[in-house]
């Protein structure tokens, strides 16, 4: 009998997902009543409760998605089994003390990683062992092994070394030193992220021979080409975050000269436009064929918004402005979610070969999904150059201000907000159920 | 699936070896301005920043959250300064909650942002655009 923890896995990242928008949707009504629940839950408690929600929905989901294709598509013997279990259950554990430690305020922590550092220890521990499985899986079954496999393995040891980075401030090596220390903040947050797209992007390729049925999907030179065009970005672009910082030029000079080489992806993207996505089987797959669909479109709207603000004459307007949020908004919704979503839709198919993923009301969820998000995305941007034309062309106003003069935005950011959690919600649920039904005893 | 793997192998550890040099040398990069060590009384204005989540409302050099303005050079910054900081930490505003922090606590904050002042400058409002896209930025004391 197959293990059960791969669906143990998306159960918890699902969970993550509703709780994660759920903050978000009460924190971002603090932007229009800035007095609701402003003693008791104040918008910077909810703020750590939202993003390491999502963060964990978009981790956890990519680690169950993985363990699953291992399992039961690829039918891999697990180097142990008993390994994927003890990662569970650390990772559930932490989850908890995580909250626990938002809820009471042990949030000696930066950005990103509020809680308590001791707990980062538990985490780590778990990617090793995640590490440990993988690569011992991997390596006794696969000969010449496609992108796919590279990227998992890079996403999972690169997740590794940035989580320890992102704690190099508790050395005093690095905390004294206000620039170096803050550039690494930043340069491990950025890395961070780029290693879960290591994983998610490598589900994306995964997806698509599958559904495609071509393995050369997987394993031509252009998509190692772009593998270590990403992973090249991922060790050495992370400066364009902090190109107002007063770090040393070469730093950001290697940052702009790096970050620019994603323009080869984006001509990559539009010359192969009709290839990389129309031809995809869908009869089988209709659901998963979709999300991957919006994802191709969120890719194109992003790697441009990324590319402009890449550009340092361009960033410098750009940067503490909402169109950064848009940005990664745009990047963990509208790129990491639908990409999840489509793997959940084939997982949910490789279950139960019967099960009718889309719907009536799941097309509609898919749909008000999509409209939502570019609604929200393009509040935020309006917003965000709003912003912008305060801070460098009116200079004129205090900052709350500019922030009443925002609140339309803030409206429109906070209504369509709720609709993408309506409609992720009505999407999700029959996943859900399915998922639950398969774990019953 | 039959692709050799050599040939991206020697990709990964040339890419793995470049890292470990760039990691080596930023690591031990000082930033151009140089600025004192945070003292003592500064380290424990960060953990107070870290611990009440400053930076989910606030931002230093444009990072951190959007719901309050950029403390980058509110130490220095006309008709601020460190009593204006003192005066907002255990007042609370409309969206920012009213903290209790001891006079020792709020100098301690104090002297933290002023050594995040002596840093730089943000935003950088006489930075030079050039034709190629980059940014000279100002550097703080810099004529």
């Amino acid at each position: 009998m197959k293990s059960k923890a791969p669906i143990y896995f998306l159960l918890f990242a699902m969970t993550a997902l509703f709780l994660g928008m759920f903050f978000g949707m009460t924190a971002s009504f603090q932007y229009l009543m800035p007095e609701f629940l402003k003693e008791n839950i104040p918008f910077s408690k909810l703020r750590p409760f939202h993003v390491t929600s999502v963060i964990s929905w978009i981790v956890l989901c990519a680690t169950g998605s993985i363990y699953f294709f291992l399992t039961y598509v690829e039918k891999f013997k697990l180097f142990s089994p008993l390994l994927v279990k003890i990662h569970f259950i650390i990772f559930l554990l932490t989850g908890v003390a995580i909250y626990f430690s938002f809820a009471f305020d042990y949030t000696e922590g930066r950005e990103y990683f509020a809680f308590a550092p001791v707990l980062m220890v538990p985490i780590l521990i778990g990617w090793v062992l995640f590490g440990i499985n993988y690569f011992k899986t991997i390596y006794k079954n696969v000969k010449g092994w496609p992108v796919y496999y590279w990227m998992w393995g890079t996403g999972i040891v690169f997740m590794c070394y940035h989580l320890m980075e992102a704690h190099f401030w508790l050395f005093d090596f690095f905390r004294l030193n206000f620039i170096k220390d803050f550039s690494v903040q930043w340069k491990s947050t950025g890395s961070f992220t780029g290693s879960w797209n290591m994983l998610v992007y490598g589900i994306s390729i995964y997806l698509m021979s599958k559904i495609k049925k071509d393995s050369n999907v997987a394993t031509n030179k252009v998509a190692f080409f772009f593998y270590f065009l990403g992973l090249t970005n991922l060790m050495f672009g992370w400066a364009h975050h902090t190109y107002l910082l007063p770090t040393q030029p070469w730093i950001r000079y290697v940052a702009y000269g790096i970050s620019m080489t994603e323009w080869i992806v984006l001509t990559s993207i539009i010359y192969n436009w009709k290839r990389s996505v129309l031809k995809v089987e869908k009869e089988n797959h209709p659901m998963a064929y979709r999300f991957l669909l919006a994802t191709d479109l969120w890719i194109f709207i992003n790697i441009i918004l990324a590319l402009l603000f890449s550009i340092p004459a361009i960033n410098f307007f750009t940067h503490g402005t909402h169109i950064t949020v848009a940005h990664s908004m745009g990047t963990t919704i509208g790129i990491n979610t639908t990409i999840l979503f489509s793997a959940l839709f084939f997982i949910v198919h490789q279950l139960y070969p019967n099960f009718e993923t889309d719907r009536k009301w799941v097309k509609r969820g898919f749909v008000s999904f999509t409209i939502s998000l570019f609604i929200f995305f393009v509040s935020l941007i309006i917003a965000g150059a709003k912003r912008s034309y305060w801070m460098y062309v009116s200079k004129d106003g205090s900052f709350s201000e500019m922030q009443d003069a925002l609140i339309p935005y803030y409206i429109s950011f906070f209504i369509f907000g709720i609709a993408i959690f309506v409609s992720l919600s009505i999407v999700a649920f029959p996943l859900f159920k399915a998922f639950l039904q398969k774990i019953k005893p | 699936m039959s692709n050799n793997s050599r040939p991206y192998l020697f990709v990964i550890a040339i890419l793995l070896a470049l890292f470990g040099f760039y990691n080596y040398v930023v690591y031990n990069t000082d930033g151009y301005v140089a600025v004192e060590k945070l003292s003592p009384a500064a380290v424990n204005g960060q953990q107070l920043f870290q611990s009440n989540r400053c930076w989910s409302c606030h931002q230093l050099y444009g990072s951190g959250g959007y719901l309050g303005p950029d403390l980058t050079n509110i130490y220095s910054a006309e008709g601020k300064g460190p009593n204006y900081i003192k005066a907002f930490l255990n007042s609370g505003v409309k969206s920012m909650p009213q903290f209790n922090f001891s006079e020792e606590e709020k100098d301690a904050l104090v002297e933290y942002l002023k050594r995040v002042d002596e840093t730089g400058i943000y935003p950088n409002y006489d930075a030079e655009i050039e034709a190629t896209g980059w940014v000279k930025i100002k550097y703080k004391n810099e004529k």
